[in-house]
């Protein structure tokens, strides 16, 4: 039998680890239809049954306060799942049930995961979960999802329910008289009706509308107009009752009831305390210090900091491997095919620039690595905690902080899924203003051209350097976004309302799948955009190409050169290009002194083709601005390339200069050797253009993504502009403070 | 016993909610994580800035900042 099982819970009980659990490698990421929250796929082969598992989005509740509630609550009406594993924190039952409580309501065929029943027994807390089972009405498994025990016991249930087939009649509680009367009539009339009966049961309509539940309503009043309005003045009438007589409202006394549900069934022995209940855990001894009003602080600047090291330090050792096989392979394929477009193609196009791009891969793997440590430790929520005072000062939301940490704010990240996770933000006003600035973080792409700069001149103080970029983006973003929410986007902010989740173990597995997943998603993004951009680029950079008289010209040079000295000379020449390693210092010193000449006629000769191409011709023509901020036309030539993505500034630099420079000798230097030695570059000119790569236009995925999750392409191209401007503005400022001052 | 918005709560102290005056999405949010009349809670600190604030209650951490907490009146000894 073949069906399908959805995983539903709170944030932090334990889905995902579950869900890794059971579907290891056999899962997917993709998005629900429309929308851009992850839909998490996977299959587990049971007993002869092929289960599909949805992992839905965590939620605390099924109103239509989030679009990850709406988006799991759609998914369980339309798509029916044969079964639901509910994932129930064991440590935390009374708030993990109310969830539940709300699938039994909407008739859903749960079973419920227990989960982290071990942390609950630390704590003190037995449940008796067979009586638990009998007073909801649906099967109770304990599990610990970490370990793995349970896992067969929970699948079996959701099994049965399964192959029962059988729909459970949806849980109908008392929230009071004046509730259940305004229900009962509501009831009546959507019965009578038949009003959108033919998808959700008609007590649930009644109990959305008094909740005022906005989807319900408006779905409702699509349907038929007149019954709606009929129901809303119902709701109404018991809404002004409630404001009279008890100074409240229907969905304040709905809560209310659906928690003393809880309690009544919690109270009958479900759950037995062995200690104190304010007894502090172990986590709240750890919170003591890390939320320290004077060490916290200081703990969370050395946590990021630490991450860097732990990043740099153990990131390039593997880079550099991979560096020194790429370099192989390019030498390799140039010796192997002739002189011409093909080789030149495959060796500056192909192989620099997909190499240049995945031999960051091991760097983003660590920095991943360690994001994932604090994502699942529980300290990312600390962070939030800490910095939502500061966040609000700049018209943001502390949540912000988890956008702006995806999208590179600790460096590393990614700007798309940084602004698909602004969706956690309810406020339209801080999502925009988060959407629009998280792209001035760090990201993955960028990281590589930073980290290059730092190491061509600021070589000394990589660690630091790199820190002070992301101090620098954050200032940045936070910046813009006051700018932002006082001018285009003005409003009042939104509720903050957050767990801070117990800090956990993170376990091995889910670690390296998280890591796994992100740095999977860059190295996609690698092999396709950018293989065809840096082919794309390389035809810009060739053609269109020297004409003859031009080409000539070069030749004459070179033939001028060569008839000032001896026959010998030119033959002692020749004879050292043969040899597969020709020592230089065993060459006279004549024939050193023609060697060099003729490369740099070379040199010119390819630069002047360079900047003859369909790029130097557009970077030649922004020079006019661009050389306030110390860019030349090379620098504007991979800027321009970076629009596609950043990690392409690299591979087009990477080209720009190995056209560019022609230095047989020199195969091995790595780019960041030839900027740090050409007359060009300066430390002050790789600082303009840190500054500008950190602010100017996001690159056009980010741009595509911005403009669905706003809305309107109106801010896909405001963000392109508005980044744009804001970077030369700042770059130049640095670059012409800097020259004045003669750094 | 006397009946004191939350915000004027002292780090440590205890006490049991007796109204959420707020409706809308801030009311919903709040009342999604348990904070509703009769619910036991406890301050366990502020975020170095004084704001939000950090509660225990149902045996879990919530956070809500200072003009949140407002709305909410806590019975307490």
């Amino acid at each position: 039998m073949e069906f399908s099982v959805a995983l539903a819970g709170n944030p932090n009980a334990g889905k995902t680890t579950l869900f890794n659990e059971l579907t290891g490698s056999r899962q997917h990421v993709g998005n629900y239809p429309g929308v851009t929250v992850e839909k998490k796929e996977g299959s587990y082969g049971f007993n002869g049954h092929k289960i599909h598992i949805v992992d839905l989005p965590g939620a605390y509740s099924l109103t239509a306060y989030s679009i990850e509630e709406v988006v799991s609550r759609d998914f369980l009406v339309n798509q029916k799942p044969e079964a639901v594993i509910n994932i129930v924190d064991a440590s935390n039952l009374e708030r993990n049930l109310y969830l539940s409580v709300q699938f039994l309501e909407l008739g859903v065929p749960i079973c419920i995961a227990l989960n982290m029943i071990d942390v609950a027994k630390d704590r003190g807390i037995e449940i008796d979960f067979e009586k638990l089972s009998d007073l909801i009405g649906v099967p109770v498994v304990p599990t610990i999802a970490r370990t793995g025990m349970g896992k067969t016991e929970i699948v079996k249930a959701a099994v049965k329910i399964a192959e029962s087939k059988k729909k459970p009649e949806p849980l109908i509680i008392s929230y009071g008289d004046d509730i259940d009367k305004a229900l009962f009539a509501i009831e009546k009339k959507i019965k009578k009706e038949n009003f959108l009966t033919d998808v959700y049961s008609a007590h649930w309509i009644a109990l959305k509308y008094c909740e005022k539940d906005e989807q319900i309503i408006s779905k409702g009043r699509e349907t038929d107009k007149d019954i709606s309005s009929d129901i809303e003045k119902i709701v109404e009438k018991v809404t002004r009752h409630l404001k009279d007589t008890l100074e409240t409202y229907p969905e304040a006394i709905i809560a209310d009831y659906r928690y003393g549900f809880i309690k009544s069934i919690i109270k009958q022995g479900v759950v037995r305390h062995q200690f104190d209940k304010d007894r502090l855990y172990t986590s709240d001894k750890i919170d003591k210090v890390l939320t320290h009003r004077f060490l916290g602080p200081l703990i969370m600047l050395a946590v990021l900091m630490g991450l860097y090291k732990f990043t740099f330090t153990y990131g390039e050792v593997p880079m550099e491997w991979l560096g020194m096989a790429f370099g192989w392979l390019g030498d390799t394929v140039s010796s192997v095919l002739p002189d011409g477009h093909l080789r030149s193609m495959l060796v500056s196009g192909v192989i620099d620039g997909v190499g240049g791009v995945l031999g960051f891969v091991p760097l983003i793997m660590f920095m991943f690595f360690g994001i994932a440590i604090l994502e699942d430790s529980g300290y990312l929520a600390r962070v939030a905690y800490m910095l939502d005072r500061i966040f609000r000062m700049f018209g943001l939301h502390g949540s912000s902080v988890m956008a702006y940490i995806i999208s590179g704010g600790i460096a590393g990240g990614c700007a798309v899924p940084g602004i698909m996770a602004t969706r956690i933000l309810k406020s339209p006003r801080e999502r925009l203003a988060t959407i629009l600035t998280a792209p001035f973080m760090n990201c993955g792409a960028k990281l590589p051209v930073i980290a290059l700069l730092i190491g061509a001149f600021f070589s000394e103080n990589k660690a630091l350097f790199m820190f002070l970029v992301t101090i620098g983006s954050w200032i940045a973003a936070l910046l813009a976004a006051k700018f932002l929410r006082l001018t285009i986007i003005r409003g009042e902010s939104t509720p903050f309302v957050m767990e801070l989740p117990p800090y956990r173990f993170p376990t091995l597995k889910g670690l390296l799948i998280h890591t796994w997943e992100r740095t999977w998603q860059y190295i996609k993004k690698a092999g396709t955009v950018i293989l065809g951009i840096s082919v794309i680029l390389w035809a810009m950079m060739t053609f269109p190409e020297l004409n003859s008289s031009e080409m000539q010209k070069f030749d004459l040079e070179r033939k001028a050169l060569i008839s000032q000295y001896d026959m010998s000379v030119k033959e002692e020449l020749e004879a050292a290009a043969q040899k597969t390693e020709p020592p230089a210092t065993e060459m006279s010193k004549n024939a050193q002194a023609l060697k060099k000449s003729l490369i740099s006629v070379d040199s010119s000769e390819s630069e002047a083709a360079l900047k003859n191409s369909l790029a130097g011709r557009i970077g030649t023509s922004i020079e006019g601005i661009s050389r306030f901020a110390g860019f030349d036309w090379r620098t504007n030539i991979a800027l321009v390339g970076g629009f596609a993505a950043k990690e392409v500034v690299i591979s087009t630099l990477g080209t720009a200069y190995s056209l560019g420079e022609t230095d047989p000798d020199d195969t091995d230097s790595s780019l960041s050797d030839t900027l740090a030695n050409s007359p060009n570059w300066s430390p002050l000119t790789a600082l303009s253009l840190i500054v500008f790569t950190i602010l100017y236009a996001p690159c056009f995925v980010t741009v595509v993504v911005i403009a669905r999750e706003s809305g309107s392409w109106k801010w896909g191209a405001f963000s392109m502009i508005f980044n744009t401007l804001l970077a030369l503005t700042l770059s130049i400022l640095v670059f012409q403070i800097g020259s004045f001052m003669s750094l | 016993m006397a009946r004191i918005n939350m915000r004027l709560m002292k780090k440590n102290q205890s006490g049991v909610i007796s109204a959420v005056r707020v409706d809308g999405e801030l009311g919903r949010r709040i009342r999604d994580m348990g904070l509703v009349p009769g619910a036991e809670i406890k301050i366990q600190g502020r975020a170095p800035l004084k704001d939000p604030v950090a509660m225990r209650i149902m045996g879990f951490t919530l956070t809500l900042r200072n003009n949140e907490a407002d709305y909410i009146e806590v019975e307490v000894e």
